[in-house]
């Protein structure tokens, strides 16, 4: 068993690096994601590339040549992993027509959901045709967010809550993951966007580990709307589900929590390895908890 | 590892925020959960005081009943009158530590005040605690407004040859060595640094640190009641396997 208890655990905000990446030591990084994943009792890790991190055009302004060598590198992976890592794939809305062509591309390899990042507001226009498809092929998007922005920060055109929540109104159907809201901000602001959008949910990544983050998370749009990931920090992504444990969430509650939300609004099948993860919840009550609202 | 003796706790309410709990008893029953002996226990609310006497007394009456558990570390600030009877006064109530904030009360790395009050520490056996930052930059309050603690400013207090032994909470990786490798050998011997803000896994900040700088120069420290408790475990618990039978200095055992 890991540290994190037994059953089955999906973070479903990872990342991973590649030869020619930004990072040098990128073997060793991934290397550390798995060993600690092994540790803490991760059964999958859904994973995204943003280009080359970098090295040939910004982290959060991916050029087209490095969006597909980031993509295929991501796949690669989920190949020689087989059912420990799963693909996001990542595309920049900027370039639409090689964004819509790079998800059907990734998609009919492997890729199990999108991952938007901060080339573009997520209330810009140009993100929908994006969100069209997403809603038509029923696959979540995972989106960047900066919790509460209150001005431009370097690097990255963040969105917050309130443009994630214009994003979602304008798009029912869609499963969006309001990325890591221990990952900087001011989540409390989030919360009160998001509160009332069932499309909507919050992934707890991030290094932040307020005390009353997770209280309050549960409060504003409760346990069916969280979903555990970790992002870069997999020790505060252990701690927040030790957390969980002593503040007394029920089991159930937290089990929905470590995998079933994220196997409800996955595609089917994108979790193969955790056989029950896969079949109990999606065959009881449907997928799509968004389209049953919408 | 087992963590003995956490140094990063306070009690008090915290000006930007609702924090659940901020008491002493909530704190033991934390730290019988977490398996944490003793706690230096700061006021939290003292760092925004123009005079922090009154967080002082507050603290020191509140932490009683857990005398045994819960040590008071006040804050005391060298550009206020009569510091140094303050600082007289916490021997008196068996304060292990005493907390420091250069970078609220607008106190420059080079300014002599925080050299005296470092060699006053020295002279009575005191810890001088500093703090880098509370919260995250990117989430901060408008009108909390503080730089977080510089570098130059614990490289300026070591440098100092005061004798005062320093811990920093709340340090990041790149401060942590942008201080130690500034110092001699002789001076690093006076610093140590809590675990509360540094990275495990994928980046392991927390195992790189161990290894290159070594174990004896960390504590243990959890940022509660502003963080979750169980992160520096989590970070401790997470550590590559050659690395799992480190054990942090325990200031306890300090003489």
């Amino acid at each position: 068993m890991g540290l994190a208890g037994a059953g089955p655990l999906i973070d479903v905000h990872a990342h991973f690096y590649y030869d020619g990446c930004a990072r040098a030591d990128w073997q060793q990084l991934n290397a550390a994601r798995l060993r600690a994943g092994r540790a803490i009792g991760i059964t999958c890790h859904v994973g995204s590339i943003l280009g080359s991190w970098g090295r040939n055009s910004p982290i959060y302004f991916q050029s087209p040549a490095d969006t597909i060598v980031g993509n295929d590198a991501m796949l690669a992976l989920q190949r020689a992993h087989g059912s420990l890592v799963r693909s996001y794939v990542a595309v920049n809305p900027n370039d639409i027509t090689l964004a819509l062509g790079e998800i059907e591309r990734c998609v009919a390899l492997g890729a199990i959901g999108i991952k938007l990042a901060a080339a573009r507001r997520a209330d810009d226009p140009r993100v929908d045709p994006i969100a069209a498809y997403a809603v038509e092929h029923s696959l979540p998007v995972l989106h960047h967010v900066w919790q509460h922005r209150r001005r431009y920060w370097p690097g990255q055109d963040a969105s917050d809550g309130v443009e994630l929540w214009r994003l979602a109104a304008r798009h029912p159907g869609m499963n969006i993951i309001l990325a890591h809201i221990g990952g900087g901000g001011d989540y409390s602001h989030t919360f009160a966007a998001v509160r009332e959008t069932p499309n909507v949910y919050l992934d707890l990544a991030g290094s932040g580990v307020d005390r009353g983050m997770l209280d309050d998370a549960l409060a504003a749009v409760g346990p069916r709307r969280l979903l555990w990931g970790a992002d870069l920090t997999l020790c505060t992504g252990l701690a927040k589900l030790w957390a969980l444990e002593a503040i007394g969430l029920a089991a159930d509650d937290l089990s929905d929590i470590r995998w079933r939300n994220a196997a409800r609004i996955f595609p089917p099948g994108a979790f193969m390895s955790s056989a029950e993860a896969v079949t109990s919840p999606v065959s009881r009550e449907g997928r799509g908890s968004a389209r049953t609202v919408a | 590892m087992t963590p003995r003796t956490d140094v990063n706790a306070f009690i008090g309410d915290y000006p930007f925020r609702s924090v659940p709990h901020p008491d002493p008893d909530a704190l033991v029953r934390v730290m019988d959960r977490e398996e944490i002996a003793q706690a230096w226990v700061g006021s939290l609310p003292a760092v925004w005081h123009r005079d922090p006497a009154h967080a002082n007394e507050a603290l020191i009456s509140r932490l009683t009943t857990h005398a045994s558990r819960l040590r008071p570390v006040p804050t005391i600030r060298p550009d206020w009158p009569q510091w140094r009877d303050a600082l007289g006064r916490c021997a008196d109530h068996k304060a292990p530590a005493i907390r420091a904030y250069p970078a609220h009360w607008g106190l420059g790395a080079d300014d002599p005040r925080l050299m005296e009050l470092a060699a006053e520490c020295a002279g009575q056996g005191i810890v001088l605690l500093l703090t880098v930052r509370f919260e995250d930059l990117r989430q901060r309050h408008s009108l909390d407004v503080a730089a977080d603690l510089s570098a130059a400013s614990v490289r300026e207090l070591a440098r100092a040859d005061t004798g005062a032994r320093i811990v920093v909470t709340a340090a990041s990786r790149d401060l942590i060595e942008e201080v130690h490798w500034g110092l001699t050998p002789n001076e690093r011997a006076k610093v140590w640094w809590d675990i509360s803000w540094l990275w495990g896994p994928p980046e392991d900040h927390l195992a790189h640190l161990l290894r290159t700088i070594g174990s004896e120069r960390f504590v243990f420290g959890t940022g509660w009641p502003l963080r979750l408790a169980q992160t520096p475990r989590a970070n401790l618990a997470l550590l590559p396997d050659e690395l799992r039978a480190l054990q942090l200095s325990d200031p306890s055992t300090w003489s």
